[in-house]
């Protein structure tokens, strides 16, 4: 039934409660991308199947929800039990009557599924405790693996639609906007430019059409945040959109989905069907005579959509190439009307401040860098995942006290924030304090979120090679220096960590980079020397070694390691045997194996399998020497 | 899966049925068209054209500029390895190697039977699970290439029928 008075949407909003209330028993299983792959959804079909072969959903109230990304998905699937906050982690189907038998009948916990915390060893019960989540504040993901994203009354139970209320109810754009500004509120895309003022230049902008739009064209590589509050929160973005376009006097808004999200998309498509059937998007929303609706349009897998310009004119349907900005899009924008385009997180963001006040969120964060921000921490980290924190928290916190520290407790090197606009910090950062202008500092910047941890088994001019490789794919070709530079420049780095680097060659790619951040037409052209001018800061030995040495201090560049076995170290285990894809390595069980180097590709997989670390790596040149009677290997 | 007949122009008419006759409706179509056949046929595009009123260069213009799109047959599988940051930095490349070694097909390429079609996706946001392996529909997480074989079965027979 459509809402169309203040009365009836608080009314919607009790029913829903009670309706929530009346399922004394939840269990929520997270259906996001992660546990998706692990098998999460036989998982939640086998509750659905055993919840109604024994008739439970009568007797005790207790209902099956699949949820969005709760976030560990290191640990997935994920089962979390409402209202006790029992949190199951790596549960299989067979394991469902026993939690339905032990912990849902009798209130015992199952020892075995719960996550055990490493630093203590012991199992945690309930998710709030563990670390991971126990240190999380969370405005943007505030739903996220709390709601069923397919049910409209299930977020409305949960506060959806309250912001939207508020401003529509109570408040003038103008006022909307004020909101919005006193909260501090700055782009969650990466550049962090302050909300509020981009809502008021588009409000003031002459024209009679304007636009809305939400960038979920979350390119960056290593970050998805923005896919998980799409898949696993789609009112929120909706919401958000909706207090905009009623803020700036917008009637239309698209939301522009990353065509690698298909989940984001149904779950999008399906939000939008249910709000305009309650009258929260559509002709005359809640009965106050705003209209606005949505459309979604999908990307065509071009990073460089992700920039602004670039992205209304693949809504326009042409090729998404940046253009030239002499007017800003508040002006001319989206069919040559005045346009805000906002990050997902930004919307998601709105809603909230829009219900709880824009002080609430000011309240948390640096002085200039407000509120709370959505990471996706992955890499060589113990719990890879989803996580949200207030501005300003430190590096070494999110890497060590949520991330659990690094994966096998292998010695830390870098972070990579910002994707390939972004850059690597190093040991020397870990106490700063993350927030837009504290990164661009450092030389990295926010970016979308994602945070790549990186140990000593990464090498930095191979991950600066990387993104070059990355972004001559991605550049559009429009303008010379981005297109040019990048070509060049990965001539250079294919170079290096072939051991072709020769002296100048550092000199070389700074020239270019500076080259490139000056001419370049847009900010993927701008900030793509980023990675290769924050590594040079930071780690000028390893190019240096890769120059001088011919060697790769990490062991990754292939072309510049080789691999041996200690054989006194050896136990004979054969792990590294089966690992090896080259067939390089021979030996008979418990005893010592053998590499043979001419048919040893250095990939480095018997390294990781060793579990004695009898397998040492070192600089190939030094093989030649051997051969060549000069001194030994290493 | 994907096989919507195509050989008596229905799923044209469908797809331009779907969308305003204009050209912000150019990239949708194209997705849609993508769909039906498995990639853009020629002549398909020329259609298009002349459907949405859009200068048949401009079509080609953005069916080659957007990755989502192939102008050659794809394979009935299509395997996706991620090569996102947290991916490469956990050896995406190996399980490049590795399925390049088993079915003879570099990225971009396509196995002689038509069977599988190897891509690489800059990111598919499932970097907690680095490296993805995405073979058909089927996630596969922490892939290494000891593993690359089994993904690669799985979906064998159920293609197969």
């Amino acid at each position: 039934m459509r809402i169309e008075s203040k009365a009836q949407f608080d009314s919607a909003v009790r029913s829903a409660k009670k309706a929530a209330a009346g399922r004394k028993l939840d269990i929520l299983v997270c259906c996001g991308t992660g546990c998706l792959a692990n098998g999460s959804a036989k998982v939640a079909e086998a509750f659905a199947a055993e919840v109604e072969a024994r008739g439970l959903a009568a007797s005790v109230g207790l209902f099956t929800k699949k949820t969005g990304c709760h976030g560990f998905c290191e640990r997935g699937p994920l089962v979390v039990l409402k209202p006790s906050g029992v949190l199951y982690t790596k549960v299989k189907p067979e394991h469902v009557p026993e939690i339905l038998d032990k912990t849902v009948a009798k209130g015992e916990i199952i020892t075995k599924l719960l996550y055990k915390n490493p630093a203590t060893k012991k199992p945690v019960e309930q998710y709030t405790e563990i670390p991971f989540y126990k240190n999380q504040t969370r405005v943007a993901m505030r739903n996220i693996g709390q709601v069923d994203p397919t049910d409209l009354e299930d977020s409305l139970a949960h506060g959806a639609y309250a912001g939207l209320a508020r401003a529509l109810f109570h408040k003038t754009p103008e006022e909307v906007i004020a909101e919005v500004e006193v909260s501090g509120l700055r782009g969650r895309g990466g550049a962090g430019f302050i909300t509020a003022r981009k809502w008021r230049a588009a409000r003031k902008a002459a024209g009679e059409r304007k636009f809305v739009l939400c960038n979920g064209d979350e390119g960056d590589p290593g970050a998805f945040k923005d896919r998980s509050i799409m898949e696993g929160d789609p009112h929120a973005v909706l919401e958000g959109l909706a207090i905009g376009a009623y803020a700036v006097g917008a009637h239309e808004g698209f939301i522009y989905v990353r065509d690698e999200y298909p989940l984001a998309v149904v779950h999008l498509t399906l939000a939008m069907e249910q709000a305009r059937q309650r009258g929260l998007l559509g002709k005359n929303i809640l009965g106050t005579g705003f209209d606005f609706d949505v459309k979604l349009s999908r990307g065509g897998g071009a990073f460089v959509c992700g920039e602004s310009s670039a992205l209304m004119r693949s809504i326009e349907g042409k090729t998404g190439e940046p253009r030239q900005k002499y007017t800003h899009a508040t002006d001319r924008g989206l069919f040559e009307c005045p346009t805000v385009l906002n990050n997902v997180e930004t919307w998601a963001d709105v809603g909230a401040i829009l219900e709880h006040g824009g002080p609430w969120f000011a309240a948390m964060g640096t002085e200039k860098s407000k509120g709370t921000k959505a990471f996706s921490l992955v890499g060589k980290v113990k719990n890879t995942g989803l996580i949200e924190l207030p501005m300003g928290t430190t590096l070494r916190h999110i890497i060590y006290d949520i991330g659990g520290g690094i994966l096998d407790d292998r010695p830390f090197k870098a972070v990579q924030t910002g994707g390939p606009s972004g850059g690597c910090l190093p040991e020397s950062h870990l106490d700063s304090p993350v927030d837009y202008e504290k990164l661009t500092e450092a030389g990295s910047m926010m970016g979308s979120g994602g945070m790549i941890v990186m140990d000593d088994r990464t090498c930095m001019v191979d991950v600066a090679r990387y993104f070059l490789s990355f972004l001559v794919e991605e550049s559009c070709g429009k303008c010379t220096p981005c297109r040019e530079g990048l070509k060049q420049l990965l001539i250079i780095y294919d170079d290096l960590v072939a051991g072709r680097g020769k002296a100048g060659d550092v000199a070389r790619i700074e020239r270019l980079a500076a080259g490139m951040q000056l001419g370049s037409l847009c900010e993927l052209g701008k900030s793509a020397p980023n990675p290769v001018l924050s590594t040079l800061r930071y780690f000028r030995e390893e190019y240096q070694a890769h120059i001088e040495q011919k060697a790769c201090p990490a062991g990754i560049c292939r072309d510049l390691t080789a691999y041996e076995i200690i054989p006194e170290d050896c136990n004979g285990c054969h792990a590294c045997f089966r690992a090896c894809p080259a067939d390089a390595i021979t030996g008979e069980p418990k005893k010592a194996h053998t590499i043979h180097q001419g048919r040893c590709i250095a990939c480095g997989a018997c390294y990781t399998a060793c579990p004695t670390d009898a397998i040492r790596f070192f600089p190939k040149v030094a093989l030649a020497a051997a051969a060549s009677g000069q001194g030994g290997a290493s | 899966m994907n096989s919507i007949s195509c050989a008596d122009g229905q799923p044209m008419e469908a797809i331009l049925e779907r969308h305003p006759r204009e050209e912000a409706s150019l990239i949708q179509v194209l997705q849609d068209v993508h769909r039906a056949y498995n990639y853009l046929p020629c002549d398909v595009l020329v259609q298009v054209a002349e459907a949405l009123d859009v200068p048949v260069a401009k079509v080609f213009s953005v069916a080659t500029f957007y990755k989502a799109f192939s102008l050659d047959p794809q394979g009935k599988t299509i395997i996706k390895v991620c090569t996102g940051t947290a991916c490469h930095i956990r050896g995406s490349g190996q399980v490049i190697e590795e399925i390049t070694r088993q079915l003879g097909i570099g990225p971009g390429q396509t196995t002689s039977d038509m069977g599988f079609t190897l891509k690489t996706v800059n990111c598919v946001g499932a970097c907690a699970m680095a490296p993805v392996l995405i073979v058909g529909d089927q996630v596969h997480g922490g892939v290494k290439p000891a593993k690359v074989a089994k993904a690669l079965n799985q979906e064998g027979p159920r293609d197969a029928h």
